[in-house]
């Protein structure tokens, strides 16, 4: 393609998150002023932390983490074609299983008990995300509602066996005991490298960032370079050319939800292996839902999750800093956040009207 | 055995409210997610009212407002931009739970619940009576004939149904679609708001993240309720039934999360179920 | 009412469907409008419905011109519609659907027992035996081509349009659809039916009004009307295009449809006791009014149905449970109707274009891999080689024009060398030098020994391509003729049902 043509179509991609983004400043200034701060000082707060200090940035990263995952998760089901909002769901089965692992195989020496825990994370959730999957294919039931469903369900059994049946004694806030060592990933601040870079050493950023990373990567390989990642794209772009090239759309579908699950469920490891070495009831605080603001701004795409999720993990951090230091509580930042979601979807919406009305134009 | 019944009533009576308010909406084709902000807002909305001017009947107006305000969001970025609904929705729930928690803030000054709502009471019998049968929910109770009534014998009703099942036909004939689905969308706006007013104003508090999942609950209630006024009748208050069971009966061999999950398995069951037997209004989610 | 259309015409990017028309309907008799395919006959009657405005020429009703911004402008004017394709609401009652949009109403409610009186009234009148209150569901087609009905009689309407109407009826229905279409000229009503069947047009129509290519070629009286004087206006003497091709030479049976029969509803047959073979090295053509049961073969064949009755057999082997991976492998491809929705997935780039179903060739990525360069090199061999006009590889195949996104799916197709390749109107929407090349493509790989089951509605590219053409009447193959002693106008009477009944001398 013509450079200009590359450079068009970058644009096309970027600028409703970026007018969205935009708007929402615009927005949160205003808000920000109402109270009587000066808004671009609450924002340059927001990134300060993250931008000057290699510790701020490290803990911007791993407030990421765990929306890489959920992001590429809710992408990877709307290039097929599909809305998975089970990704909160599925990451707790996701975390529940890795810790069923440690808890039920304390023995095993460190080079087995790791790569079983990340497959048990990622099994937990490509289990509750076929499950729906496999209900749309077979019987046509939209996996919006089903996912929504299966959210409680996974909160719901998770917190009952921990609450009644797993839970350390004694506890006011309901969470199993501490895994066996073998399964414990230390954060970076621990390391003598991470410390020399200038980590606090209770900095939690750890190993799960070269999970999502690896996530990332694998995510943008299998749609660009396998088979697999073809027909996925087909199926969500043309369903009647998917059957007519002969694929079979029911087991694609099924695949499709299974691994958008296996990549929500994979925030197990960050959570229950690397973060709190142990499973705590109700520990996720929407991880799920912000995915999918993440995969929306990302625009689908593996390496747009990645920008998107830093984003809302520099939110995130700066979040708590204008908490502390100035008279915006740090709830705005939840409002932003909801507010780029409409934006960014409203910006993506009027945008492909408009090329569909310029397309018909030329061709009349 | 009267007890439980009418905390039966009570606990279903949010639901109630959001389900026949999810019902307006998704008769006409639009699919409303959002009703789980919506009660939030309501709850949220009939607090601060209160609060601020000690009369609960304000209260109720302010979240009937704020209910219609998010609906009417909804509705303007569904139905004119052409947002995905669900988006939409999910998107309209965050920013549900970011305003009012931002505001709690700049209300009552405190992150966590409000200070409590005196909405006065009455004395005698009568205010004895509404401590246990909450106005609201008699009202929650009476929305469900009037319901009926709106949606299978006037003309709005009429129309709306035939808009979320074949909006061409209805265009085909003059009907203005976008309009039609409209006000559906506002009406299930309004109904919720009254639902998340019932929430703050029974509990006589405010507190963060008070919905607590019950627009979804409604919502399978709608599902379940196969969209009719009475099937709703029936969803919410069999899962009322089940929460307020478990309450009572003080059983320690129910845990609270097997209740607490039953109508979302239900609802799960009933759609495989419901396919071929009564189905959704057939342009739901589909734009046009 | 008189109706009066002064110099209409309405033209579409590309195409003039109406070209200055200019026709009289009087009250009591029912007119037919006849057809070909895009001969204008539908846009016509948008136009006289509202549901277009014209780009030139205006209409008159009572002497007076009228401005038809909508379909209810048309309708308050006593014109109404019923069409193919119903527009009911499924889960209301029948009377509900007649009301909807002008409901009678009683204290703020919906006077449910005015509404059931309309219904009864007209439905009695013109013996539309229906109950108002059935519900949508429970109906039959034919009674719900009844409701349609009744929703323009309650309106209002004196001039009544039915597009098409028995396409989608058993015989009997069509019989009492017949009388109802009587009762209501005898009232005083006009009627105008737009179809392509000659024998319903001989049967009923007082006047047959003829359009071609957009033009409107002339009226005849019903009494005086033939089947082949009819197919003659409606086909006219073209100049075909003729490809130089020298004689088939068939091998032997490729292809079999022994006895197939479709169901498309309860007691409505998409497909009829079709039985026909193809060769090796032969173009067949089907010919065919569309809606006669050509998508459904063309499905058959490639997978994507399965036949109720009869059986397929392929290379000699019966082949039961088709679908359209093991038609692929069996060596049939499919140059699809639909080309945009179906063919092609257009927001992808050519080259992703070119291998779509044939993703897994081993040329293109071992043991799962897909490597875009050797896609890319594949997609400039095939582009390259088939003579497309493409500036980009890498542009979305939306940005092809139609004759090159043609030229792209058969590249892809013919690439491994098929058996059988069905194609499904191939050059409609195509520009007349792609469409050359497509045939002389298709005579080449004929006679390289390639079987063709071609669909056109284009009779003078049947006659140019085929060696046999089999014409499809009502779900029935009713005759497979050699191209070669046949012409335009006997395969118009064929298609029209003209020849069937025995209707030609």
């Amino acid at each position: 393609m013509s450079p200009r043509k590359i450079l068009s179509a970058f644009w096309q991609a970027l600028w409703p998150p970026l007018s969205a983004l935009a708007l929402t400043f615009a927005l949160g200034s205003a808000i920000i002023a109402a109270i009587g701060e000066n808004p671009l000082s609450v924002f340059a707060l927001i990134f300060r932390e993250g931008l000057t200090s290699a510790d701020g940035f490290a803990r911007v990263l791993n407030d990421a983490t765990p929306l890489v995952f959920t992001g590429l998760s809710v992408a990877y089901a709307f290039r097929a074609g599909y809305f998975n909002i089970g990704g909160e769901g599925q990451l707790y089965m996701g975390a529940f299983a890795a810790m069923l692992v440690a808890t039920a195989l304390p023995g095993l020496p460190r080079v087995l008990a790791l790569p079983l825990a990340l497959l048990a994370a990622a099994l937990g959730g490509a289990v509750w995300g076929a499950v729906p999957g496999y209900l749309r294919a077979r019987f046509g039931v939209h996996e919006v509602i089903n996912t929504i469903m299966m959210n409680f369900l996974a909160v719901g059994i998770t917190g009952y066996l921990v609450v009644h049946h797993m839970k350390e004694r004694g506890q006011m806030i309901p969470h199993t005991p501490l895994i066996p060592e073998a399964y414990r990933l230390e954060g970076f601040g621990r390391s003598g490298w991470g410390q020399a870079i200038g980590l606090d050493s209770a900095n939690p950023l750890g190993p799960s960032l070269v999970l999502a990373l690896l996530a990332v990567a694998a995510v943008w390989f299998l749609f660009r370079r396998t088979v697999e990642g073809y027909r996925l794209r087909t199926l969500g772009l043309s369903p009647a050319a998917a059957r007519y090239a002969g694929m079979s759309t029911r087991a694609l579908t099924v695949r499709a939800m299974a691994v958008s699950g296996a990549l929500a469920g994979l925030v197990g490891v960050h959570e229950v292996l690397l973060y709190r070495h142990r499973f705590l009831d109700n520990f996720s605080s929407g991880l799920g839902f912000l995915g999918i603001a993440v995969a929306l701004m990302g625009r689908n795409h593996p390496l747009g999750v990645l920008l998107a999720a830093l984003l809302f993990g520099f939110l995130n951090t700066g979040a708590l800093e204008i908490d502390i230091f100035t008279e915006v509580p740090r709830e705005l930042v939840m409002v932003m956040q909801a507010m780029v979601i409409l934006f960014v979807v409203a910006a993506s919406e009027l945008a492909s009207r408009r090329a569909k009305r310029r397309r018909k134009e030329e061709a009349a | 055995m009267i007890a439980l019944l009418l905390a039966t009533l009570r606990t279903a009576t949010p639901l109630l409210f959001a389900g026949l308010g999810g019902m307006f909406s998704e008769r006409g084709g639009v699919v409303n997610i959002a009703l789980e902000g919506i009660l939030l807002v309501g709850a949220f909305a009939a607090a601060a009212a209160t609060v601020l001017t000690g009369s609960a009947l304000i209260g109720l107006a302010a979240a009937l407002i704020a209910g219609v305000m998010l609906a009417a969001l909804h509705a303007l970025v569904t139905i004119w931009i052409g947002v995905d609904q669900i988006v939409s929705g999910v998107a309209l729930n965050l920013l549900a739970m970011g305003l009012t928690e931002f505001l709690m803030w700049v209300f009552f000054g405190s992150g966590s619940n409000s200070p409590r709502l005196e909405t006065g009471s009455m004395g005698g019998v009568l205010g004895r009576l509404f401590v246990e049968l909450p106005p609201l929910t008699l009202l929650a109770l009476a929305l469900v004939p009037l319901s009926a009534l709106l949606l299978f014998r006037t003309r709005f009703g009429l129309r709306l149904r035939s808009v979320g099942e074949h909006p061409e036909a209805a265009a085909s004939l003059g009907i203005r679609v976008k309009r039609t689905r409209l006000y559906g969308v506002l009406l299930s706006g309004a109904l919720a708001g009254l639902g998340g007013a019932f929430l703050s104003l029974n509990a006589h508090y405010f507190v963060k993240n008070m919905s607590a999942g019950r627009g979804f609950i409604a919502l399978a209630a709608l599902i379940f309720g196969k969209w009719k006024p009475w099937g709703v009748l029936a969803a919410t208050l069999l899962f009322g039934f089940a929460e307020a069971l478990q309450g009572h009966l003080h059983a320690p061999w129910l845990p609270i999360r097997f209740v607490q999950m039953l109508p979302y398995l239900l609802t799960m069951i009933a759609l495989v179920g419901v396919i071929g037997r009564s189905r959704a209004p057939a342009a739901l989610g589909k734009r046009t | 009412m008189k109706v009066r259309l002064e110099g209409l015409s309405k033209s579409f990017p590309g195409v003039r469907a109406v070209d200055q028309v200019s026709l009289e309907y009087e009250s009591g008799k029912l007119y037919a409008l006849v057809g070909e395919n895009g001969a204008g006959k539908s846009t016509l009657m948008k136009l006289l419905y509202g549901m277009l405005p014209p780009d030139e020429g205006r209409i008159l009703i009572d002497g007076a011109p009228v401005s038809l911004g909508s379909p209810q402008d048309a309708i308050a004017l006593g014109i109404g519609m019923v069409h193919q394709h119903f527009m009911l609401v499924d889960t209301l009652s029948a009377a509900e659907n007649v009301v909807l949009g002008a409901e009678p109403l009683k204290g703020g409610l919906i006077d449910r027992d005015a509404a059931r009186r309309a219904v009864r009234e007209n439905a009695e009148r013109f013996h539309l035996d229906l109950d108002p209150d059935a519900p949508m569901e429970s109906l039959s087609v034919g009674e719900a081509q009844r409701v349609e009905i009744l929703k323009v009689l309650y309106r209002g309407a004196e001039l009544l349009i039915f597009d098409e109407p028995t396409g989608v009826l058993t015989p009997q229905e069509s019989r009492f659809l017949f009388e109802i279409l009587r009762r209501f000229t005898g009232e005083g009503k006009t009627v105008i039916l737009i179809t392509h069947k000659l024998d319903e047009v001989l049967e009923l129509a007082d006047e047959v009004d003829v359009m071609r290519r957009g033009r409107y070629v002339g009226r005849v009286s019903g009494s005086e009307a033939s089947a082949e004087g009819l197919a003659r206006m409606m086909v006219g003497r073209e100049v075909l295009f003729r490809v130089e091709k020298g004689h088939a030479r068939p091998g032997d049976v490729l292809l079999e449809l022994e006895g197939i029969g479709l169901d498309a509803a309860p007691a409505r047959r998409a497909l009829e006791d079709v039985s026909f073979s193809i060769r090796r090295g032969e173009i067949f053509g089907v010919a065919g009014v569309e809606g006669n049961g050509q998508r459904e073969i063309a499905s058959l064949v490639t997978g994507m149905l399965a036949p109720d009755r009869g059986r397929l057999l392929f290379a000699g082997e019966v082949r039961p449970k088709l679908d359209p991976k093991g038609a692929r492998r069996l060596g049939i491809a499919h140059v699809p109707e639909d080309r945009q929705r179906t063919g092609l997935v257009l927001d992808m780039d050519l080259g992703e274009n070119l291998i779509l179903g044939q993703e897994e060739d081993p040329a293109l990525g071992s043991r799962g891999l897909l490597w875009p360069s050797r896609v890319q090199d594949l997609a400039a061999r095939r582009i390259e080689g088939f003579d497309l006009r493409a500036s980009d590889p890498r542009q979305s195949a939306r940005e092809l024009s139609g004759g090159n996104q043609q030229k792209l799916i058969l590249a892809r197709e013919l690439a491994r060398n098929p058996a059988l390749l069905v194609a499904s109107q191939p050059t409609r929407g195509v520009d007349v030098g792609a469409i050359e090349s497509i045939h002389r493509l298709l005579i080449e790989k004929r006679d390289a020994g390639m079987a063709v089951l071609l669909f056109s509605s284009e009779l003078s590219e049947l006659l140019a391509l085929c060696d046999r053409i089999g014409v499809l009447y009502r779900g029935r193959m009713a005759a497979v003729l050699d191209a070669a002693g046949c012409d335009e106008e006997e395969l118009g009477l064929w298609i029209t049902g003209a020849k069937e009944a025995g209707h030609v001398s």
